[in-house]
């Protein structure tokens, strides 16, 4: 009896653990959504600033661990106040997607500045707590699971007690009904806004380093995941729902624990995910809230900014693109010419993206999804099938757009940021499944030995063709997505973006319609990918990962959404010249996450205009 | 005279506020009806639940002989219904011919065939490739949109490439007005279309909704400022708390005790929570 029931109990101890660890991140992220209607993504980040000053705290310091969680606190409250004041209260008359592209670079720069300082190499942080365990009808609980489950009540009795008792408690829950009216009656509301700020990434930073001590182990890139677990926890129990937070993180912990234990670890993260969808999809107000009708939103999707849009006559147009074909003559090195070609399908991507973010008003980050569907779709047709490459690429751009079409569905009711947010589950799904659906995709060890790129049985493997045919491929669909803009889809996309409601009234079918850009930018975007898999003749599950998409989602707000000229822009800055120059390569994420928050403050429209 | 829309014991409440509460209402072909009551009163609640943007808890809308209860906005537009919005709500990035053309999306028939399934593609595909019956089909359209802008004089027509958030307030409306009438509507409702007019622009919007009254559109208007109301409609409903208070022609209604009531609050004070409803005739 004990044996089989043993590990049940023990998987149930350890979701009950990684769900305390889930509502300290839950909890703040619930905070935040409360006073100013955001969704944090650089709370992961801020969770992985507090594992390293625990860390550095232990190691350097040697502090005992009260005064351990004391630094952290610290550190990390201070890193919170200092998130809000240069990244958000700027934006507050923004678009209200703008502060979230900007938590998105504050969490990127945080992270890659943490691994230029401490490199990307997992350190270990010692724990300070005794080894014993405690039997339990075959489980066994330990000192940590003890402290773990302490802090996590401890800290929600405390918040509840400032909450209900103290003035500024009376302030935070004030602002979170209604802003301007606590404003009103002389709420300072810069100052809650930071409060709870700090108060969000004490909570965020302590959780850190408990999961440090938890596994052992910390590195820089740790917060991804976690700061979107938390989201998901959050998400469960009902965006700025405290309690419901604590509740969602806990049944997170635990379907992730039962799920591990039945599927195995690589499916650790897919169990979040697909939860995420499906609240978002049956429940998007939370597993406590009756009836399935978001909120009423003051987050309306778009974020653009009025501008006027450059335009460039047509011989312009034409003489760049001679120009650029032209350029083989003149450089004939090889490398370089295949990253430029590279450079170009990167701008495809952007093109891809403009069109769903920029005119059709959904900002989505799981981009890189696509791409990975059009890469493994056309490898392994040609692998598997023998299928022509020069067939297998375009019948993997229409698989894309079908896939990814049907992928996104859910998110087709969402608006806002939960539009944002579906996506990126969306593209991590992709990501997951790849990686474990093993008979298909060869799991993590990826495939090798994808054919280059040829048409009539021969190979264009030169850098010179690889320059060409990826130029060939942009212009083509540059040109494609011109006369589609130029079209009165291109008009009803932009109404659609511009107000939902209005063009419903006016008999716009939203979801045909944003079938239809997912659609064609699924095609574009699955082009491209499959044209890389053929390049790099080589993918896994790692090729196309979250950054890609925030890296194209970046290109797109440089050049100005939904401007096609703007995103070959975008790519050309960002892609193309960096690898040329070898510039910088190790920096190179920091600058994209610092030219985010950059754009986002000082030129939203981007470098050519929002069209 | 049949009746085009009729709307049988429309109930609708929020939490516990019923914004509208049990309405009955029937606009005839070609007449032109307006609403008023304070502000609160569920007018344009109930304007939302006949357009489709949401749903009523109970009761019953025709339009035209058919049932629409609950129908969403995107398939009343298609039977001729078409609304403008308090606040305004035109596109603000597309340009002042744009916008209109965005109000004639129903009416495009070349390139939005009604195939099964795989309409949506035949409309990419025919966006991507238009064939002569598509290209025709938009100049016909943009040259009536250039027509509709003339109903506003020199307002719009100079600055139809415009993107709307260029424009001044009163243009905006103007615009929603435009956008309206491009989708050829056989009902139009307009939500308050003076808000925000000075006395000039808003003797200007009352001759433009005159001329469309002539034209034959039938009309459902929410209104404050009581002198357009009486001059233009042949029947005023006075909503107060979510129900009906009075129905009847413009001059009987203004001296309804009721309506008044209504409007300058009761004669003992504290009686009724909406007696400090502010009215801005």
């Amino acid at each position: 009896m004990t044996s089989s029931f043993g590990p049940w109990l023990d998987y149930t101890i350890n979701g009950l653990v990684v769900g305390n660890i889930y509502a300290l991140l839950a909890v703040g992220l619930a905070l935040i959504y409360g006073v100013s209607h955001l969704i944090n993504f650089a709370h992961g980040s801020i969770y992985m600033v507090g594992a390293y000053i625990g860390w550095l705290s232990i190691t350097r310091l040697g502090t005992p661990l009260p005064l351990t969680i004391l630094m952290v606190v610290i550190g990390c409250g201070l890193v919170g106040i200092l998130i809000e004041r240069i990244a958000l209260r700027p934006l507050r008359n923004a678009p209200r997607i703008a502060p979230l592209l900007s938590t998105i670079g504050v969490g990127l720069v945080l992270d890659q500045a943490m691994q230029l300082m401490f490199t990307p190499d997992p350190r270990a942080v010692p724990s300070q707590l005794p080894e014993w365990r405690l039997q339990i009808g075959g489980g066994t609980i330990g000192a940590l699971d003890l402290l773990i489950a302490g802090i996590g009540a401890g800290s929600a009795l405390l918040l509840y007690l400032f909450l209900r008792f103290t003035k500024l408690g009376w302030a935070v829950r004030a602002t979170a009904l209604d802003r301007d009216a606590a404003q009103q009656c002389g709420v300072d509301v810069d100052r809650v806004n930071s409060t709870v700020f700090a108060i969000a990434a004490a909570l965020g930073g302590v959780s850190g380093l408990l999961v440090g001590m938890y596994y052992n182990n910390i590195d820089p890139n740790m917060g991804y995941h976690a700061g979107l677990k938390g989201i998901v926890a959050q998400m469960i129990g009902g965006m700025g729902n405290v309690p419901g937070a604590i509740a969602g993180s806990l049944i997170l912990g635990l379907i992730e624990s039962y799920g591990i234990a039945i599927l195995g670890t690589s499916y650790r993260n897919l169990f979040a995910f697909v939860a995420l969808i499906l609240i978002l999809v049956l429940k998007p107000n939370g597993i406590f809230a009756k009836g399935r009708s978001l909120p009423p939103e003051p987050l309306t999707g778009t974020f653009i900014a009025p501008s006027a849009p450059v335009k460039f006559a047509w011989p312009v147009v034409l003489g760049l693109a001679v120009a650029a074909a032209m350029l083989p003559a003149f450089v004939q090195n090889g490398y370089i010419l295949q990253t430029l070609g590279i450079g170009w399908l990167f701008a495809v991507l952007a093109i891809s993206l403009t069109l769903v973010a920029g005119t059709a008003g959904q900002v989505s980050l799981g981009h890189a999804g696509l791409l990975a569907i059009g890469a493994y779709g056309s490898a392994l047709l040609a692998m598997r099938t023998g299928l022509p490459v020069a067939l297998s690429i375009p019948a993997a751009g229409a698989l894309t757009a079908v896939l990814g079409t049907i992928l996104l569905y859910p998110s087709f009711r969402l608006r806002g940021h939960y539009v944002t947010i579906a996506t990126l589950g969306v593209g991590e799904i992709v990501t997951l499944v790849v990686l474990n659906w093993d008979g298909l995709t060869q799991g993590p060890v990826g495939l090798s030995g994808v054919p280059p790129l040829s048409a009539f049985g021969v190979k264009a493997i030169s850098g010179f063709w690889i320059y060409e045919i990826s130029l060939a491929v942009l212009l083509l669909i540059s040109c494609l997505q011109q006369r589609l803009l130029s079209s009165h889809l291109g008009r009803t996309f932009r109404a659609m973006r511009d107000d939902d409601v209005a063009a419903r009234s006016y008999g716009v079918a939203l979801d045909r319609y944003k079938a239809l850009a997912f659609g064609v930018a699924g095609f574009s975007a699955g082009v491209a990918g499959a044209i890389l898999a053929h390049i790099y003749s080589y993918v896994n599950h790692e090729t196309f990962t979250s950054q890609v998409s925030l890296l194209a989602l970046t290109m797109v707000i440089l050049g100005g959404l939904g401007n096609i000229a703007g995103a070959i822009l975008g790519a050309v800055l960002l892609v193309g010249l960096p690898e040329v120059f070898r510039f910088a390569a190790e920096y190179r994420m920091l600058i994209y996450g610092i030219a985010l928050l950059l754009l986002i403050r000082f030129r939203p429209q981007g470098l050519l205009g929002t069209h | 005279m049949a009746n085009l829309l009729e709307i049988r014991s429309l109930k609708r409440s929020f939490g516990g506020l019923v914004a509208v509460n049990a309405i009955d209402l029937d606009v005839g072909e070609g007449e032109l009806v307006s609403v008023i009551g304070p502000n609160g009163a569920g007018k344009t609640t109930l304007f939302n639940i006949v357009t489709g943007l949401e749903a009523p808890d109970a009761g019953s809308v025709r339009l035209a002989g058919s049932d629409i209860t609950g129908l969403p906005a995107e398939q009343l537009a298609p039977l001729g219904l078409a609304r403008t919005f308090q606040h305004g709500r035109v596109f603000g990035n597309l340009s002042v011919m744009d916008n209109v053309l965005v109000g004639a999306h129903t009416r495009l028939t070349a390139v939005r065939p009604q195939w099964p399934v795989l309409g949506a593609l035949g409309e990419l595909a025919l966006a991507l490739v238009r064939p002569r019956s598509v290209v025709e089909e938009e100049a016909r359209l943009r040259a009536e949109v250039r027509e509709i802008l003339e109903l506003f004089g020199e307002r719009l027509t100079p600055r139809i490439g415009n993107p709307a958030f260029s424009l001044s307030y009163a243009n905006r409306r103007r615009v929603e007005i435009a956008r309206a009438l491009a989708l050829r509507p056989k009902l139009l409702m307009m939500d308050e279309p003076t808000a925000g007019m000075n006395p000039t622009e808003t003797m200007e919007m009352l001759e433009i909704i005159r001329t469309l009254k002539q034209r034959g559109i039938t009309i459902v208007l929410i209104e404050h400022k009581l002198e357009l109301v009486m001059q233009l409609s042949d029947r005023v409903v006075v909503m107060d708390g979510g129900v009906k208070i009075a129905e009847d022609k413009p001059g009987a209604v203004a001296s309804d005790p009721r309506v008044i009531e209504a409007y300058l609050g009761h004669d003992k004070i504290g009686d009724s929570q909406q007696s400090t409803a502010e009215a801005s005739p």
